[in-house]
């Protein structure tokens, strides 16, 4: 018998007494009505990530900034400095700019979650990891309160990334302190609709 | 294998492991406190992760199979391993055909379970751990102390030391701070992620409707080793399935509150098989049962199969906290290692269910309502008492059996124990106990106070006043 049939049949036999099936509750909450905007902003500045209200503000001073191929015009203008678009890169040159911008598919206000689906404006998973620096655009119609609101809004079977913070360990002592692999510095711009 | 009063004994015998693990699970108890408090549904929550978890036990070689089918429809390659052996096998094989002598690895549970870093080295392979506790541990030539936080028995100075000392390219003058550890720890992995061929993980979360892989994590090296290598394994015990991605609204609420004690954790991660163009271009799964269908038959210990490895259990035991995680000897440990380990291994580690008061805080901090004094007690019952013990509670069954016999015994042990009038002491509440007693009721007495029988019944009392 092979290792997936073997597998298979011990589980089954290990289910020989057939436990009963019962109901899964889920009257647990799934909105959060308020002010999305300001409990978002609350969160993100509670794990150390910045936040703006326009782009101009988050790209002041950086030199290097790699963008997805899809990135929006007029996200850029007024930027100065030199742009890189992601053209299948190496990882040696994403390692060389200083920062990257992306947009997002949702953002979670009550966690201080920002999600990518690798959707229109994200690029694909690495951009957003190995610059030291993440500029992400949130637009307010893409808040939502819960956990459970974010789901429908995402693509289940596209490569996610759920971003709460700046990299970040608690490793030593079990205290939270922000900096390790990812970039450890996440700048929010909060566009209003 | 030593057992647990004996390896207690060891650990409880290091003040400072005892300061470090007491500020440790302080601290998290706390932070953990305070994100349950703020949600309103969170035992709603627990309950509905319970019920979730029971579906999946309950429905499990059927859900397996859709998972595969569907990863494999994405583009995963599914293989599956009865054993540790079978395991590690499959992995080496795959490294080996991948032409590699190293690899990146995120922490997990099943492939420390498995003994996979040692069974790779036997085949020549290095696997770099890089998660910082785990780098930490691994530095440190030591074994991993708790589930989430595997170096949590040592405190910020000890960290630097074993940096100083074993990591060569500590940077110079090096502090205890801790944002200053993390920073070299940065600089030390940074190049073997940009150029790592093959990376390994496990997974939190198997999603059967979509064939989807779920890996949460806080420093980005989870990120790292998931999405630049061109080859990925992730070794995933049967158990880690939820039937639908919808569940994740529960389970992505339940885990980072209940292990970091944050509202969210940095970073999350989920892929479905291969996706052209971002991320690994090859991806294997390793679908592990290595003593699962054992935890499964067991109509009470199956519900330790529900785990998620948050580890809030290990933070608010009293015992935990006294001996920290060496004491128990196995790579699962705490309360749900006291359930787990027992379980999938049969036969080792049958000293476990033993390592607690049952004061029940475990259960109580469980996201999904592992009744873990229940399972404590009832492999407790398993286990071969010793003869000396098996003996006394026959007798006392036969004694107690019978309302003559049972009066008779309670005279006789009163007038059994006057001798000792000189040793009771009073007890909580006034009641008259020993401290001391001779051998081989000393055994009892060594840890604890034997009361002592009533100087008279209640039926003696209700004689002497109302007859």
């Amino acid at each position: 018998m092979n290792a997936r049939d073997a597998i298979l049949a011990r589980l089954r036999s290990a289910l020989a007494d057939e436990p009963a099936a019962e109901p899964i509750p889920r009257d647990y909450g799934r909105h959060l009505d308020g002010d999305l905007v300001e409990l978002l902003t609350d969160r993100l500045v509670d794990y150390k990530a910045r936040v703006h209200r326009s782009i101009g503000d988050a790209l002041a001073g950086i030199q290097t900034l790699l963008v997805p191929h899809d990135v929006p015009g007029d996200w850029l203008t007024g930027y100065t400095g030199k742009t890189v678009v992601d053209e299948r890169r190496s990882v040696e040159e994403l390692d060389q700019v200083d920062a990257v911008l992306t947009g997002c598919a949702v953002a979670i206000a009550q966690t201080g979650t920002i999600v990518l689906d690798g959707g229109p404006t994200q690029g694909r998973r690495a951009i957003t990891l190995v610059p030291d620096r993440h500029v992400v655009v949130v637009r307010a119609e893409q808040i939502v309160g819960r956990v459970p609101e974010a789901l429908p809004r995402l693509a289940p079977t596209r490569p996610q990334t759920w971003i709460s913070g700046p990299s970040a360990t608690s490793d030593i002592e079990l205290n939270r302190v922000e900096g390790v692999h990812g970039p450890r510095t996440l700048d929010v711009v909060i566009l209003d609709a | 294998m030593t057992d647990f009063p004996a390896a207690a004994k060891v650990q409880l015998a290091k003040p400072q492991l005892r300061a470090n693990l007491r500020h440790a699970t302080h601290t998290i108890r706390d932070k953990r406190l305070r994100v349950v408090g703020e949600l309103d549904d969170w035992e709603q929550l627990r309950e509905a992760g319970r019920a979730i978890k029971a579906d999946v036990r309950r429905r499990l070689p059927e859900l397996l199979i859709q998972f595969e089918e569907k990863a494999t429809a994405a583009g995963a390659v599914v293989h599956w391993a009865r054993d540790a052996a079978e395991a590690n096998r499959i992995v080496a094989d795959l490294a080996r055909a991948k032409g590699v002598d190293e690899l990146v690895k995120v922490k997990s549970m099943a492939t420390q379970e498995i003994g996979l870093n040692e069974a790779l080295e036997a085949e020549g392979i290095t696997a770099y751990e890089t998660d910082l506790a785990e780098l930490i541990v691994q530095l440190a030539h030591d074994t991993p102390s708790h589930i989430l936080v595997p170096a949590i028995h040592y405190n910020r100075t000890e960290i630097r030391d074993i940096f100083v000392k074993e990591m060569h390219d500590a940077p110079a003058g090096l502090t205890d701070e801790p944002a200053t550890l993390a920073e070299a720890a940065r600089l030390h992995l940074r190049k073997r992620f940009l150029s790592a061929t093959l990376g390994v993980s496990g997974a939190n979360f198997a999603i059967a409707d979509t064939g989807t892989l779920v890996v949460l994590e806080s420093e980005g090296n989870g990120r790292m080793c998931l999405t630049l290598p061109e080859t990925l394994i992730s070794v995933v015990g049967v158990e880690k399935l939820l039937p639908s991605y919808t569940d994740l609204e529960v389970f992505l609420q339940l885990l980072p509150r209940s292990s970091t004690g944050e509202r969210m954790n940095p970073y999350t991660t989920m892929w479905t098989g291969v996706t052209p163009g971002d991320g690994p271009s090859e991806v294997h799964i390793v679908l592990l049962d290595n003593g699962r269908a054992n935890v499964l038959a067991d109509p009470v210990g199956r519900q330790a199969l529900a785990c998620i490895r948050c580890s809030a259990c290990l933070n608010v035991c009293p015992v935990y906290e006294r001996t920290g995680g060496h004491a128990y000897g196995s790579v699962y440990p705490g309360p749900i290692g006291a359930i787990l380990a027992p379980q999938l291994s049969p036969g080792e580690h049958e000293s476990l269910p033993y390592a607690s008061s049952l004061c029940g805080a475990c259960y109580e901090a469980c996201p999904v309502k592992i009744n873990i004094p229940e399972v404590l007690i009832h492999l407790r019952q398993r286990t071969k008492h010793p003869a000396g013990e098996r003996a006394a509670m026959g007798l006392m069954a036969w004694v107690m059996r019978n309302p003559r016999r049972y009066a008779a015994a309670l005279r006789s042990a009163r007038l059994g124990t006057g001798p000792l009038a000189a040793f009771v002491h009073k007890g909580p509440g006034g009641r008259r106990v020993l401290r001391r007693a001779p051998w081989p009721a000393s055994k009892w007495t060594v840890s604890r106070d034997a009361p002592l029988p009533a100087t008279e019944t209640f039926r003696e009392w209700w004689i002497r006043e109302r007859s």
